[in-house]
């Protein structure tokens, strides 16, 4: 495995101090590869905004190592005080590290190709050169024709392209997204979604997406790190946690509402399945009809496609004959990628 | 009518004129000294403050402090009490140039607090994108918060020109010139009130011209209203 790209360590940030103080963030120890995409998710309130912040350094962590594309940012001396990349470095280094934001952020007075222009105008690129490079990015975001309007003229998801080509205009190495699509309904935020994985396609930029909205995580992610009460509740690759959540954390998040079984007459036979990562489209109720005759009941179902792989959890109401029940059960084991358990009811 | 208003003008014409003329030079000059001044103090509020993009607890409270004392003097008492300085400095503590300087001292003041209110309109999150991109303090200034300001500027620009107007008449009081003391002397002193009349008539056309002209300024240059 290569050098990560960001790499946290022992990161802590506490607001306040004394009884007032708050611990957003506690110990957290976090590997980013290069040219991934990564998902932070948390509930409100969880710490993945300032997390996210911290790698940056738009907020400055109470102690912990940071170490950006081999840069450190933030880390401890051997006496134990925290020290800091200075000011200057730190603008050198924001050109490699840059950000999207959940209200867009665009200066409202300049035009969409000023805009984009604008992180050009900061490090001194020539005027021409700027606008030659904004509009080659406007074309790459989609909104070439919007290079003189205003964003004011402009739709949610059109100025969060616009924002993400000012982003890309230092040609970063990581672009930051902090809940960059909550502002978005779901169509827009599905748009934005693809234009991030096409960009870390076509640039080999690292996205580092923080959200609330575990269907963000599954679209465009392919490693995610679950943050609860400013710790890291679990980490891995999206499939791993989809399938498999051990924490609580993980298990709010992925079955949102999740199925419930109490809700069914007692005497249910139920099985719940799991489905983790078979193709999407391979029709298991149906074949389980075909094949052995026996129909089954969807009592529940939370299933999502992740990349052509169907991830989730179904719960089956079983025939009240025990043959057919074993007969329907063995089959369903029998499956790839499905994993499938009987489930005790309690009224 | 007509011969009554020919032979007013015939007898006062020049003077209001001369007076006008004076208002305007002297409205003009402290308020664009008063920004020269002001507009700097404004931004130094504004970055120093504990959420500003360069917070210094020391410089904030000592520039809210002389901020504070300029705005709590009475511009009246303020332009007796420094008239030594203002001989000192410009020459003479009467005329147009004498009351330039105490202008100047109490607008600034007042502009300051009206830039900083201005920047203060200024959405933090494009603030702290800019931060994001690796824009120094200095260029936050130049690039983010004057420019998104710029129509709040204009419009606290026009309460400024105002102010310095209702400022300008009471140097009038002390033989500073201007319509304000035309006013004093021909209306009030020698009892010419249909002279002061025309004084109070020709500030309050000038009130709407500054008024009507900052407003539109504002909105021509505002790109979130199109």
């Amino acid at each position: 495995m290569s050098e990560p790209i960001i790499q946290i360590q022992n990161l802590s940030k506490v607001f306040g101090s004394g009884e007032t103080a708050v611990h957003a963030l506690d110990q957290i120890d976090l590997e980013i590869q290069p040219g991934e995409i990564f998902g932070i998710i948390g509930l409100s309130g969880a710490g993945k905004s300032t997390l996210v912040r911290c790698m940056n350094l738009l907020e400055r962590p109470t102690s912990g190592t940071i170490v950006v594309n081999g840069q450190h940012l933030a880390w401890v001396e051997e006496d134990g005080r925290q020290s800091f990349i200075s000011e200057r470095e730190l603008r050198q280094v924001r050109r490699n590290i840059t950000m999207i934001f959940q209200g867009f952020n665009l200066l409202m007075q300049r035009t969409c190709l000023k805009n984009v222009c604008f992180p050009m105008e900061l490090c001194g690129v020539p005027a021409a050169e700027a606008r030659k490079r904004a509009e080659e990015l406007l074309d790459l975001v989609g909104l070439k024709e919007k290079a003189g309007a205003y964003p004011a003229q402009l739709s949610g998801g059109q100025k969060q392209r616009v924002a993400i080509a000012r982003a890309l205009a230092t040609n970063p190495k990581v672009l930051l997204c902090d809940e960059a699509t909550s502002a978005l309904d779901p169509t827009t935020t599905t748009s934005i979604l693809e234009l991030l994985k096409d960009l870390n396609h076509k640039l080999g930029v690292t996205v580092v997406v923080i959200t609330h909205q575990m269907s963000v995580i599954e679209e465009i992610c392919t490693r995610v790190a679950i943050l609860d009460g400013g710790v890291i509740a679990e980490q891995g690759a999206v499939e791993e946690i989809f399938s498999h959540p051990t924490t609580d954390a993980a298990r709010r998040l992925v079955y949102p509402g999740g199925v419930s079984v109490q809700q069914y007459p007692a005497g249910t036979h139920a099985v719940r399945v799991a489905f983790n990562g078979g193709t999407a489209y391979q029709p298991l109720i149906a074949s389980l009809a075909i094949d052995c005759g026996v129909k089954v009941n969807i009592l529940g179902a939370d299933t999502r496609n992740i990349d052509g792989k169907a991830f989730g959890t179904m719960l089956l109401g079983l025939p009240d004959d025990p043959n057919d029940a074993a007969r329907a059960l063995s089959y369903i084991r029998s499956q790839p990628n499905v994993t499938a358990e009987e489930v005790e009811y309690h009224v | 009518m007509f011969e009554t208003i020919s032979a007013f003008w015939a007898d006062y014409g020049n003077v209001l004129i001369e007076g006008t003329w004076e208002t305007l030079i002297m409205v003009v000059l402290s308020t664009v000294l008063a920004y020269v001044i002001g507009v700097p103090l404004g931004v130094a509020l504004i970055v120093t403050q504990p959420q500003g993009i360069r917070p210094h607890k020391g410089l904030y409270g000592v520039l809210g402090w002389i901020v504070n004392i300029g705005r709590s003097l009475p511009f009246a008492i303020l332009l007796v009490a420094i008239m030594p300085y203002t001989r000192f400095l410009v020459g003479t503590a009467i005329g147009v140039r004498g009351a330039i300087p105490p202008l100047v001292i109490s607008a600034a003041p007042f502009v300051a607090r009206m830039v900083e209110t201005s920047l203060s309109e200024v959405d933090a999150g494009v603030v702290e994108a800019a931060q994001s991109m690796g824009a120094s303090p200095l260029q936050i200034v130049r690039k983010v918060y004057l420019p998104e300001a710029m129509p709040s500027l204009v419009l606290g620009g026009a309460i400024s020109v105002v102010t310095i107007l209702a400022y300008t008449a009471i140097a009038g009081m002390v033989g500073a010139g201007g319509l304000g003391s035309i006013a004093i002397q021909y209306g009030h002193n020698r009892g010419i009130t249909s002279l002061m009349w025309v004084t109070v008539v020709f500030l309050i056309i000038f009130v709407q011209i500054v008024q009507w002209v900052f407003n539109w300024w504002s909105k021509r240059i505002d790109k979130r209203l199109k």
